[in-house]
């Protein structure tokens, strides 16, 4: 049944799609009308529709496919790791006052540094392969989980101990009765932020020794001088960028909801 | 005695400066008794309650419950807060059991029965799979109420419990607290800046003042069950508190012939 609300929550989705649309064709026209205007060679500057010529022949003889699977498949490797080891990492450094007194500095000092200029490191450590890519990924993503753990924990109404402690809560059970819940929506919002730079330097990490991948994809389109490829792969990984963001963005609004910290 | 509390001082520095939150308290509770503690703020009627439940150590004196100093929260006796100390990513069906977790030997049937019985005693039990930001600051506070007798404590401290909440829930809930206390029979510690309040709930009201925080007057209250805020006894007690806390004015009479 069509009632008053979802048709106002339809008409509202409505209008933001059209700016999506309409924001779309915008980009593809003037992306084409500076392919025309600029006289560049189309093997140098492809149009939108040659990249989609393109993006169809990679799908249909299916490298795309096996390059998305093997991205996909470090980015879960590194990630995953990354947010567990992150998570007990900063809930360990935001219980002990002491111990997040000592590896602060450290940690302030070294999350800036690009994962990138590790780079000579990694490959030295770990070889060439799925590893550099992995371990990219995984210094991406770790500091930013890291970081809002720790200062989740550190920032506990203290009510909530103070409930845990009234009921006999124990020193181990708090973990995660109290404290790993009281804490997982800064979790969320930490790990939202490390997927957005985590999957940019996926495709760093994977320009640098391996045989797959969108960033591999990207480095053996410019050495066959497939520009319309490169251009389709550039759309490609925005897409798959924006639908991870999406996902644990409801996710994320879904977390909110039922601790109940945003209005319905 | 049940409670014995004798020449408790509790000091602390802020900004460099030193204050004297409790300047040698002394008092004793009987069991069953309903006690507030009544005084603005800055009286140290919480950090007395905060001493008494264990949460924070006096800086000299001693705190016995049954004889026994008390050195940290004990499950025996629960806080009820004012923002009511519910767990946000639990319903309110696990918020009240959680009461029950540190007892092992219960099955989670037993647990959830338990937690049901006393949210059907608060009127909440249609709201067992409600979260508590579903519920308004009146059931909310049921909800730790209902929580806080299930786990069977001997005392129940409230620290100005009914707070945050609109005049006319106020009330409700203070009846309602003062028939769950006859019913259960448990101690009650209650820290209120209300008058009003502390005057229709309480044995004895213990009314404290600031700078240094200490007990002023320890009053009876022989109004019985079932009192009336605006009978005649009822505003002569009032009167005397006011009397305590110097608000009562004068006011000079003027002459003219």
């Amino acid at each position: 049944m069509l009632n008053n609300g979802l048709l106002r929550y339809l008409y509202k989705k409505g209008i933001n799609l059209t700016y999506v649309v309409i924001s779309f064709i915008l980009f593809i026209t003037v992306w084409d009308l500076a392919v025309r205007l600029s006289g560049v060679n189309e093997a140098l500057f492809p149009s939108p529709a040659s990249a989609f010529r393109a993006l169809l022949e990679i799908i249909g003889d299916g490298t795309l496919g096996e390059h998305v699977l093997s991205s996909m498949t470090r980015f879960a490797v590194g990630f995953i790791l990354a947010v567990t080891s992150a998570v007990i990492g900063g809930i360990i450094i935001g219980w002990f006052d002491i111990l997040f007194k000592f590896t602060n500095p450290i940690i302030q000092l070294l999350r800036p540094i690009s994962p990138i200029a590790w780079m000579p490191f990694i490959v030295l450590a770990f070889g060439i392969g799925d590893m550099p890519a992995i371990v990219t990924i995984f210094i991406a993503a770790f500091f930013p989980v890291l970081i809002s753990t720790a200062v989740g924990v550190k920032n506990i109404p203290e009510i909530y101990l103070k409930v845990a402690k009234n009921f006999g809560v124990g020193k181990i059970e708090i973990f995660w009765k109290i404290v790993f819940p009281a804490i997982f929506p800064q979790i969320t919002a930490g790990t939202h932020l490390a997927l957005g730079s985590a999957w940019v330097f996926l495709v760093c990490g994977e320009m640098i020794g391996t045989q797959s991948g969108l960033g591999y994809l990207i480095i053996d389109a410019r050495n066959n001088l497939r520009c319309d490829i490169l251009a389709a792969d550039i759309v490609v990984i925005g897409v798959i960028g924006l639908l991870l963001d999406a996902a644990l963005k409801y996710g994320e609004a879904q977390i909110l909801k039922k601790w109940g910290l945003q209005k319905e | 005695m049940y409670i014995n509390i004798s020449n408790v001082n509790k000091q602390f520095t802020h900004k460099g400066k030193l204050f004297t939150a409790l300047n040698n308290v002394n008092l004793t509770i009987e069991k069953g008794e309903f006690i507030c503690l009544l005084g603005p703020s800055g009286c140290g009627k919480s950090t007395l309650l905060n001493a008494i439940a264990g949460f924070d150590t006096p800086t000299s004196g001693s705190i016995t419950i049954d004889g026994k100093e008390v050195k940290k929260p004990s499950t025996r006796n629960v806080t009820i807060f004012q923002n009511y100390g519910l767990l946000p990513w639990r319903n309110v069906i696990k918020n009240v059991e959680l009461a029950l977790e540190s007892n092992k030997k219960l099955t989670a049937a037993e647990r959830r029965q338990t937690a049901q019985k006393y949210l059907d005693l608060v009127g909440l039990g249609n709201f067992a799979d409600s979260s508590p930001h579903q519920l308004s600051g009146g059931m909310q506070q049921r909800v730790a109420i209902a929580r806080a007798l299930t786990a069977d404590p001997d005392i129940i401290f409230m620290d100005e419990p009914f707070g945050a909440l609109d005049a006319i829930t106020r009330m409700k809930l203070q009846d309602d607290i003062l028939s769950i206390q006859k019913k259960e029979r448990k101690t009650i510690i209650f820290v209120t800046h209300d008058i009003d309040e502390a005057v229709y709930l309480a044995d004895r009201v213990v009314v404290m003042t600031p700078n240094p925080g200490m007990v002023k007057k320890v009053l009876t209250i022989n109004l019985g069950p079932g009192r009336d805020r605006t009978s005649e006894d009822f505003q002569k007690i009032r009167n005397i508190i006011f009397e305590t806390f110097n608000m009562k004015h004068t006011y000079p009479i003027e002459y003219s012939i």
